[in-house]
């Protein structure tokens, strides 16, 4: 298929303003006629076509020179404007309104990371020296060697001191010297990284003659990563179980402890992740506030869902308690109402829920080494968080001991004084805040959009009567139990088979132990 | 659940707009004549109703659009709004309703390739006409649908050509993520085919389908990033669709891949769903189309000009599966008037070789097997949510319905 790229004609032009106001900006710098023709001219080619511009930024950075570094940096943040007759124009400056912005495609992207490696490894930002030593590892070539070297002298801090290293051996790895690069790939064997051992499967084909020392150092990276899956699978299904613990627990007060088939149950839990976008949409004037709208939307949706939930409870249901299919039906029907109604209010598209700084990207677990993801991480703490909440509510709250009361045998407790219709109310719209809850976690990992809780409805009930209807402890094991089992099957099965490997072993379980497994025993399991 | 809507209250608005398209200037409709009516069929409630409402309030525009210019043949357009609500079977009994309770005259409607395959025998039996707008896998042609979408050649296989070109990366081993369907599972079947013609062995191709509305991707953006880590160059191909493609590029963004690493090709993300995401990490990543908003162009300012006056919004976007709703919708109006009536075979010989300056900025034209030439573009993700085109045909390709790609259509007829 051929095919010009668009924008591919180039204009050679003096740059000639770029250069005045560039001479003002740096006034120290004293730089040859000569340097200075070949510099403007790199700068020129940034305006050209894709592969023009890769191969003036590659140049760009062999430079060395810090006149570079601003223009590169506005040019990967796409701040980098042009006339329309392809003029460059200095970063930062007013630009007139004909200018636009200087596009680049991933070539160029590739060959501005390790440019802008090369430039910022003498940073006095040290975030900024371990940014670019992983930039330099990635776009490895000897011509880094000595960069590096001079860099790694000069480093203090450990953990930049460790990635440079790796770079300088990665860049190496493809020096002449067959001694210097034998020491290369022992250090790369030991850093158990994934990118290292691309590296040294790259290089087999260069190097007959050191195929042992590969082999021998990509099998202990091997190893090295054989431990780190376990780990990364183990904290997948942990994640997984933390997001059904989360969809559970409502239903596990409302179904577990209530005995109502809340079919709506999975539209509390969008409603509670359509509040989160509200307080959001609410915090975007504040601007101090967005940040915080998160923890902010906990309480509002947990409110929201609960007001939600009690109408619900008050309006509809007690008027079915003890018919189970027509409950069925009637909150099917509810869960439908509510999903067209906020398909109404929002429209049908996904709406965004940002996810706050310290939600993004991934860190290492410092004594495992295993890489996880912060949102996910977030959510286990919240799911066991939310999870004690409700076993305190449960527990050591007055309302708390009254709902017990009723569960176990409303007549005596009304006789007792107990408001039994209240605590019915309370409990549900208890059940539901919860849901609610869920609703906001899960704006951070799923679709907010009005389908929401129809994809977590199956798995909360499933969850429930696995951990044995009733018991808060067995929706704990039991959401964490089903997380683990099917994240280990996915790489066997494929991501379809492994869910339905999950429930015919449910059903047969089921079919083993009716009651799941925390049975309650004693009078109020024959109730 | 039926609606039946008759638009007129904005039709002296549109009107305006109506003459920047050049649409012949006809007397207003009187009452004269019964209306010409059109159905739609597409879910607005359900997993599809993201995507596919916009394709209604496409086709309402056009009507009223219409309507607006003195309507067709001097009778006025009337459209029919049917709900099959993501359900599949349900698409069926719509269409059998539209055409049998309605006989609405042509339907415009359906996005997956699963309710295409449930109006199909309905279409055919009862010699209806279906305007189909998405991108799909292709073998497949009836003589009752005109495809206004891409067939493969026209997107998937340009796209993965990219991938593989220097510009591209020059991937040589593609992860194949999918939903679990008929038109993924086709696509990359043709995909190795074409990849394994390439020289790409079977090992360096991975393959994964998920169900629809897939939300957990941590353990495959994980398997990838360790199939990417076997010293080749890798680039995925993503015919995921529908929702699932939020949470699947959310997890790309926080599990750190970068487009310089492993660049993501999709088919089916336009800018439509990348409205509810933060593309910010995603900058770089790809997607294949037909049309992209950011087109330059006087064709495409009209047709974005006619859209956010329509919908009020002047922030609403617009995406391929409209453009050729679009397309296909101006094209029956251009064979109707040549043909002089609605009646289906007239209009079917008429539709044949219909031309029009679609908003992509090409001419296209209608091919005697039912589908378009059009030119394919390769646009990279911005941090505002539209495409960056960075590759583009320099004309536009007559689409191949039937792969050469898949051994069984060796001795097709092709073109």
């Amino acid at each position: 298929m051929a095919a010009r790229l668009p924008g591919s004609c180039m204009k050679h032009r003096s740059i000639g303003l770029l250069l005045l106001v560039l001479a003002v900006l740096l006034p120290g710098v004293a730089v040859s006629a000569q340097q200075q023709d070949a510099f403007a001219a790199q700068v020129a080619a940034l305006a050209g076509g894709f592969a023009q511009q890769a191969e003036a930024v590659e140049r760009l950075g062999a430079s060395g020179d810090p006149r570079a570094l601003p223009i590169l940096r506005a040019l990967s943040e796409g701040r980098l404007r042009k006339l329309p007759d392809g003029i460059v124009l200095e970063p930062g400056a007013e630009a007139p309104s004909e200018a636009e912005a200087i596009r680049i495609n991933n070539r160029v992207r590739q060959a501005l990371r390790g440019a802008l490696g090369r430039l910022s490894i003498v940073s006095p930002d040290p975030a900024e020296r371990l940014a670019a030593a992983e930039a330099v590892f990635r776009s490895r070539s000897a011509e880094n060697v000595p960069l590096l070297e001079t860099a790694l002298a000069r480093e203090g801090v450990p953990r930049i001191r460790a990635q440079m290293e790796l770079a300088l051996a990665a860049s190496r790895l493809v020096a002449t010297d067959e001694s210097v690069k034998r020491a290369a790939i022992a250090r790369l064997g030991g850093s158990g990284s994934t990118d290292a051992r691309a590296l040294l499967l790259e290089a087999r084909a260069a190097n007959p003659s050191l195929l042992l020392e590969i082999e021998a150092a990509t099998a202990a990276i091997d190893r090295q990563l054989a431990i780190r899956r376990t780990g990364e699978t183990l904290f997948q299904g942990l994640s997984l179980g933390s997001v059904l613990l989360l969809a559970a627990l409502g239903l596990a007060v409302t179904f577990g402890v209530m005995g109502v088939i809340n079919m709506a149950h999975g539209e509390f839990v969008m409603l509670g992740a359509y509040t989160t976008f509200v307080v959001q949409e609410a915090c975007r004037g504040v601007p101090w506030l967005l940040p915080w709208s998160l923890p902010l939307s906990i309480p509002a949706a947990f409110l929201v869902a609960a007001l939600a939930g009690a109408a619900l409870e008050r309006g509809l249901i007690r008027h079915l308690y003890g018919r189970p299919l027509e409950t069925l039906l009637m909150t099917f029907g509810v869960g439908m109402i509510l999903q067209q109604a906020v398909r109404i209010a929002f429209g049908a598209q996904n709406r965004e829920v940002l996810s706050p700084a310290w939600m993004q990207g991934t860190i290492t677990l410092p004594w495992i080494g295993v890489p996880v993801t912060q949102n996910r991480l977030w959510i286990i703490v919240f799911g066991l968080l939310v999870f004690a909440l409700v076993v305190a509510a449960i527990r050591f709250t007055r309302f708390g001991l009254e709902m017990r009361a009723v569960v176990q045998n409303r007549r005596i407790a009304a006789t007792m004084g107990i408001r039994t219709g209240r605590v019915d109310a309370l409990t549900f719209a208890f059940g539901s805040g919860i849901a609610g809850m869920a609703g906001v976690a899960l704006s951070q990992i799923d679709n907010v959009s009005p389908n929401l809780g129809t994809g977590y409805i199956i798995d909360s009930f499933m969850v429930v009567v696995f951990g044995g209807v009733g018991s808060l402890a067995g929706t704990l094991v039991g959401a964490f139990t089903l997380g683990v089992v099917n994240k280990v099957l996915e790489p066997w099965a494929g991501a379809v088979l492994a869910k339905v490997a999950v429930l015919v072993a449910l059903m047969l379980f089921i079919q083993r132990r009716p009651r799941g497994l925390f049975a309650l025993k004693g009078r109020a399991a024959e109730a | 659940m039926l609606s039946t809507t008759s638009l007129t209250r904005r039709g002296a608005l549109l009107a305006g707009f109506g003459a920047a398209l050049g649409l012949p200037a006809i007397r207003p409709a009187s009452g004269q004549g019964a209306p010409i009516k059109v159905g739609v069929l597409h879910s607005l409630s359900g997993t599809m109703a993201i995507s596919e409402t916009a394709l209604r309030d496409t086709v309402l525009m056009m009507v009223e659009c219409i309507n607006g210019r003195g309507g067709l043949l001097g009778r006025r357009v009337e459209a029919v709004v049917v709900d099959p609500a993501s359900n599949w079977p349900l698409f069926a009994e719509k269409a059998r309703e539209l055409l049998q309770v309605h006989k609405v005259d042509a339907t415009f409607g359906c996005w997956t390739s699963v309710s295409r395959k449930s109006v199909l025998p309905v279409f055919e039996e009862l010699n209806g006409m279906l305007f189909y707008p998405v991108q799909y896998e292709g073998e497949e042609e009836s003589k009752n649908i005109f495809y206004t979408g891409a067939a493969p050649n026209q997107q998937a296989i340009p796209a993965v050509e990219y991938l593989m070109s220097g510009d591209g990366g020059e991937a040589k081993r593609i992860a194949l993520l999918g939903t679990d369907y008929v038109y993924p599972r086709t696509t990359n079947r043709i995909l190795r085919g074409f990849l394994n013609s390439k020289g790409i062995a079977n090992a360096d191709i991975m393959e994964e389908y998920t169900p629809f509305g897939h939300s957990d991707w941590q353990g495959i953006v994980a398997r990838v990033k360790r199939f990417a880590g076997e010293g080749k160059k890798t680039a995925i191909v993503s015919t995921i669709n529908g929702d699932a493609n939020v949470p699947f590029y959310r997890e790309l963004g926080n599990q750190g891949i970068k487009a310089e690493d492993i660049p993501c090709v999709a088919f089916s993300v336009g800018e439509e769903e990348l409205a509810g995401i933060d593309t910010r990490p995603l900058v770089g990543h790809l997607a294949a189309w037909n049309y992209f908003m950011s087109i330059p162009g006087a064709p495409n300012a009209e047709f974005k000009a006619l859209w956010q006056a329509y919908i009020k919004n002047p922030k609403r976007v617009t995406n391929d599966p409209m453009e050729a709703t679009y397309t296909g919708f101006r094209m029956w109006t251009q064979a109707v008037a040549k043909a002089g009536t609605t009646a289906v075979d007239a209009v079917r010989s008429a539709m044949i070789g219909q031309k029009l300056m679609a908003p992509c900025g090409f001419e296209e034209e209608m091919l005697r097997n039912h589908h378009l030439s059009k030119p394919v573009f390769i646009g990279e993700i911005q941090a505002d949510g539209q495409f960056n085109i960075v590759w583009k045909t320099p004309n536009a390709v007559p689409a191949e319905n039937w792969s050469p790609f898949i051994p069984e259509n060796a001795n097709r007829r092709r073109g």
